[in-house]
C-alpha cells in the first residue's frame, strides 16, 4: 500500500517536469522524482519490528540478523541522493545560464531549436 | 553581499570551529556510526557556507580560493583512485580491503576497518570542496544587464 | 593477461580526468597530450582483451558473488568495448584543433574522459546498480559536454536533455528497485537464475516497462527521441560523434540488451515490442531526415533511424527465439544487428567530425549555403563520402554487409513485410545523402566560401582512419575474424542464460 504512494509521489514529479513552464520548477519535479524513487527503494528494505542495521558491541549475530532492517538498499540510497544533488546543481547551473542568454525562466521562450 | 551584522559575524566565528569539528567527527567514525564520507562532507561544505553568508564572499574567497578549492578538489578524487588501485598492488583485487587483511584492528575501534576510513576521509575532502565550489561559483558571478539589453555574467568585485 | 586488467579500463580514465585539471592549467598542449595518450592505452588494452581472449569475472574488493560487485567480460561486451574506445580515440584527436575556438581545455578533457570511464564502465560490468551509477556518470558528463560551448542553442539542448536523460535514469532506478524488491540481489548473474525459475509475476512485468522506457529514452528510440536532434547538432563537433556514435549505444542499446537478454530474460511479448519500436524509429527517423536543411540536424535524425536498424535486428532474433521460430534466422538477425551497431559508431562518428569540420570551414550548417567544396577540401570530401555511402548501405561498404544480413534474416524467417520495409528504408536514406553530397560539395562556389582550406593534417588523421574502417570493416565477415570479434558477442545474446552461469561457475569452484 505504501509502496503505491510512493508511486503516486514519482508521478506528481513526473507530471510537474514534464509541464510546468518555469525552468526551476521542472528542476524541482525532477527532485520529486527522485525522492519517489529513493523513498521507494529504502521502503524495500523495510522489515516488521525491525531495528536500525547497527551492531552494538553485546548484540549477538543471529538475533541480529533476524531482527534488523535490510541495509543494502540504505547505502545504495546514499549515492543515489548524491547523484540527485550532482543533477540537481548542475540543472541550476544550466537555469541561471540560461537567463543571462534569454532572459526569461520560461522555456516557451526558448524556442531557437526547430524542427 | 557585503556580510552580516555583528551580532551575526560573532556568534559565526564561534559556532564554524564546530561545525567543521563535528563533520569531521562524523567522518572519522563513519564505519561506526551512521554517516560516513558523504554526510561529513557536506557539513563541512555547510560550515564554509556560513562563512560565506556572515561574512562576504570576497572574505571567504580570500580564505579558500577557486584554485586552490579546485585542487584539493582533483586531490581527493584522486586519493580515492589511488586507495582502489593500491589494492591491486597489495591485495590482489581492486579495492579489496588490504589495510583490513594485513594490520586488523580490534573492533568498534576508530583504527579497526581498515581502509575504509582511508576512503571516507578522501571522499569528505572532495565533497566538502566541491559542495562549496558549487555555492561560491553560483554567488560570485553577477548578471549584469547593459545600456541596449544584452546581459553578461561577470564576477562582481563587492565594496566592504 | 589476466582478468586483472578490467579495473584498468575505468581507473585510466577517472585518474587522467581528475589529474588534469591539476596540472595542465597553464601548460598549452599537456591536456591534449595526456587525454590522447589515456584514449590510446585504452583503445590498445581493448584491442589486446580483444585478440588474446581474455574472458572471465572480477570481483571487486575480492567479495563473492552475490554479495559484491562482479564486473565481467564476455563476447557483447569486449566487442562494445573496442567500440567505444576506437571512437573515443578518434574523437580526442580530433579535439585537438577543433577545439581551438573554445577554452577550459583543461575541463573539457576531463569531462570527456569522464563520459568514458562511464561508458567503459556500463559495459564492463555485471551488477545492475554499478550499472546504473556508471549510466549516471556517463550521461551527467555528456549533459555538462553538449553545453559547453555556452550558446543560446547548446544551454536549450543540455537542458532538454538534462530534463529527458534524468527521467529516464530515475525509471531505470526505479525498475532497479522493483527486482531488487522481488529477487533480494542486485548481481545480474544470480538475479538471472532467480527469474529463470518462476514464471513472470505482475512486478517483473513493471520493471520491464520501465526498463524499456528509462533505457529506451537514453537509446532515443521513437516515443522517446525529442532530446536527440536537439541535442547532438548544438554539441561541439567531437562530442556528437562521441554522443551518437557510442553513448546512446553503449548506455541505450546494450543495457536494453544486456536486460532483457541475459537478466530478465526475452518473451514474446517484449520482443514484439522492441521490433516494433525498432521499425517505428527506422521509419520516423529517415522521413523526418530527409526534410532537414541544417546538416548536423540532418545527421541525428538518421542516428535514430540507424538505432532502429539495430533494435529491429536484435529484436527480431529475439521474437524468433522466443517463439521457438527459425533459429538460424534468430542468430543471423542479430548478428546484423550487432555488426550493424558497430557499423554505425564508426560511419555516424566520420559523418559528425566532417560535419563539424565544414561547419568550422564555412561558418554554417545550413545545406543551401554551401556548395562546391569538391576543389577545396578533397579529403575531406572523400571520408564523406565513403561514410554516406556506408550509412546508405552500398556495397561494398560496412552498412551495406549489416543491413543485408538483416534482410535476409527476415527473409529466411518468411517474415517480408519487414524485409521489405528494411529495404525501403535504406533507400529513403540514401535519397537523403544524395541530397548532402550534392549540397554541400558540388555545385558552385558561393562568394563567401572562397577563402575555405582544406583540413589540418590533425584533423584528417582520425577521418582516415574510420574512413579506411569504414572500408575494411566488411571483412569483419569473413569466417575466421568473425569467430573471434562477431560470434561470442551473438553468442551472449542467443543463449541467454549461459551468461549467468558463466558468471556463477568461476566463482563456484573457490
Amino acid at each position: 500500500m505504501i509502496y503505491s504512494l510512493c508511486f503516486v509521489l514519482f508521478v506528481i514529479g513526473l507530471y510537474c517536469a514534464l509541464t510546468k513552464k518555469n525552468t526551476v520548477k521542472i528542476v524541482i519535479g525532477l527532485s520529486i522524482m527522485e525522492y519517489g524513487v529513493n523513498l521507494f527503494f529504502v521502503l524495500v528494505g523495510y522489515r516488521r519490528r525491525g531495528g536500525a542495521p547497527i551492531i552494538g558491541k553485546a548484540d549477538s549475530l543471529t538475533q541480529f540478523l533476524s531482527q534488523a532492517v535490510d541495509p543494502l538498499p540504505q547505502a545504495l540510497v546514499l549515492t543515489s541522493i548524491v547523484i540527485g544533488l550532482g543533477v540537481t546543481a548542475l540543472s541550476l547551473s544550466l537555469c541561471i545560464r540560461l537567463y543571462e542568454k534569454y532572459g526569461t525562466f520560461d522555456i516557451t521562450e526558448m524556442r531557437r531549436l526547430k524542427g | 553581499m557585503t556580510g552580516m551584522s555583528l551580532i551575526v559575524k560573532t556568534i559565526t566565528r564561534w559556532v564554524m570551529v564546530f561545525i567543521f569539528l563535528y563533520g569531521a567527527y562524523i567522518t572519522l567514525t563513519g564505519h561506526l556510526t551512521p554517516g560516513g564520507g558523504f554526510a561529513g562532507g557536506v557539513i563541512i561544505a555547510c560550515s564554509y557556507i556560513l562563512l560565506t553568508l556572515a561574512y562576504g564572499k570576497q572574505f571567504a574567497l580570500r580564505r579558500l580560493s577557486v584554485r586552490t578549492a579546485s585542487r584539493l578538489d582533483s586531490t581527493g578524487a584522486f586519493l580515492f583512485l589511488a586507495i582502489g588501485l593500491f589494492g591491486i598492488w597489495f591485495g590482489g583485487t581492486f579495492f579489496v580491503n588490504f589495510l583490513q587483511r594485513t594490520f586488523p584492528g580490534r573492533e568498534f575501534r576508530l583504527v579497526s576497518a581498515g581502509m575504509i576510513p582511508l576512503i571516507n576521509i578522501a571522499i569528505c575532502l572532495k565533497v566538502s570542496v566541491s559542495l562549496f565550489l558549487a555555492f561560491i561559483i553560483m554567488a560570485v558571478l553577477r548578471i549584469e544587464t547593459a545600456g541596449d539589453g544584452t546581459r553578461t555574467m561577470v564576477q562582481k568585485e563587492e565594496e566592504e | 593477461m589476466t582478468t586483472a586488467v578490467f579495473p584498468l579500463f575505468v581507473a585510466i580514465p577517472l585518474g587522467t580526468a581528475f589529474l588534469i585539471p591539476v596540472v595542465a592549467r597553464r601548460r598549452k598542449g599537456l591536456a591534449d597530450g595526456l587525454a590522447n595518450f589515456a584514449t590510446l592505452a585504452l583503445f590498445a588494452a581493448g584491442l589486446a582483451v580483444m585478440v588474446l581472449g581474455t574472458r572471465g569475472v572480477y570481483a571487486i574488493g575480492g567479495w563473492r558473488p552475490p554479495f559484491g560487485i562482479v564486473w565481467s567480460l564476455d563476447g557483447l561486451g569486449i566487442l562494445m568495448l573496442v567500440i567505444v574506445n576506437l571512437v573515443s580515440f578518434a574523437a580526442t584527436f580530433f579535439s585537438i584543433r577543433y577545439m581551438e575556438g573554445y577554452t577550459g581545455h583543461a575541463k573539457y578533457y576531463s569531462l570527456f574522459l569522464l563520459m568514458v570511464a562511464g561508458m567503459n564502465g556500463v559495459v564492463i560490468t555485471g551488477d545492475l546498480f554499478n550499472l546504473f551509477v556508471f549510466l549516471e556518470i556517463a550521461s551527467f558528463a555528456s549533459y555538462a559536454l553538449v553545453a559547453f560551448g555556452c550558446e543560446h542553442e547548446e544551454l536549450e539542448a543540455s537542458f532538454k536533455y538534462l530534463v529527458l536523460g534524468s527521467i529516464g535514469s530515475t525509471l531505470v532506478l526505479f525498475g532497479i528497485a522493483l527486482i531488487y524488491g522481488t529477487t533480494g540481489y542486485l548481481t545480474m548473474a544470480s538475479i538471472s537464475e532467480a527469474i529463470r525459475g518462476g514464471g513472470k509475476p505482475l512486478v517483473l512485468v513493471l520493471a520491464t516497462t520501465f526498463f524499456f522506457a528509462g533505457f529506451g529514452i537514453k537509446a532515443a528510440l521513437v516515443p522517446f527521441h525529442p532530446w536527440l536532434p536537439d541535442a547532438h547538432p548544438s554539441a561541439p563537433a567531437p562530442i556528437s560523434a562521441m554522443l551518437s556514435g557510442v553513448l546512446i549505444k553503449a548506455l541505450g542499446i546494450y543495457a536494453l540488451a544486456r536486460v532483457f537478454f541475459n537478466v530478465i530474460g526475452m518473451d514474446r511479448l517484449t520482443s514484439i515490442v522492441l521490433v516494433t519500436v525498432g521499425g517505428l524509429s527506422m521509419t520516423v527517423g529517415v522521413l523526418l531526415a530527409v526534410g532537414q536543411w541544417d546538416l548536423k540536424r540532418l545527421l541525428a535524425y538518421h542516428s535514430i533511424s540507424q538505432m532502429g536498424y539495430v533494435v529491429l535486428g536484435v529484436g527480431f532474433g529475439g521474437y524468433l527465439i522466443s517463439t521457438g521460430g527459425n533459429a538460424a534466422a534468430a542468430s543471423l538477425s542479430i548478428l546484423g544487428g550487432i555488426f550493424h551497431l558497430a557499423n554505425h559508431s564508426v560511419f555516424k562518428s566520420l559523418l559528425f567530425l566532417c560535419a563539424g569540420f565544414i561547419e568550422r570551414a564555412t561558418g554554417t550548417r545550413q545545406l543551401k549555403e554551401m556548395g562546391g567544396l569538391f576543389s577545396r577540401m578533397p579529403l575531406t570530401r572523400a571520408a564523406t563520402t565513403i561514410a554516406a555511402l556506408s550509412i546508405a548501405g552500398v556495397p561494398p561498404f560496412n552498412g551495406f554487409w549489416s543491413k543485408l544480413l538483416i534482410v535476409f534474416a527476415a527473409f529466411q524467417a518468411g517474415y517480408l513485410g519487414l524485409a521489405l520495409m528494411t529495404i525501403a528504408v535504406s533507400f529513403v536514406t540514401l535519397i537523403s545523402f544524395l541530397k548532402v553530397l550534392r549540397y554541400a560539395f558540388l555545385g558552385s562556389l558561393p562568394d563567401a566560401l572562397r577563402e575555405v582550406h582544406e583540413s589540418p593534417p590533425l584533423m584528417i588523421v582520425p577521418l582516415g582512419l574510420l574512413a579506411v574502417l569504414c572500408i575494411g570493416m566488411g571483412l569483419l565477415l569473413v569466417p575466421a575474424v568473425r569467430e573471434v570479434v562477431l560470434d561470442p558477442a551473438v553468442a551472449a545474446l542467443v543463449n541467454g542464460g549461459v551468461y549467468a552461469r558463466t558468471v556463477l561457475a568461476a566463482f563456484a569452484g573457490e
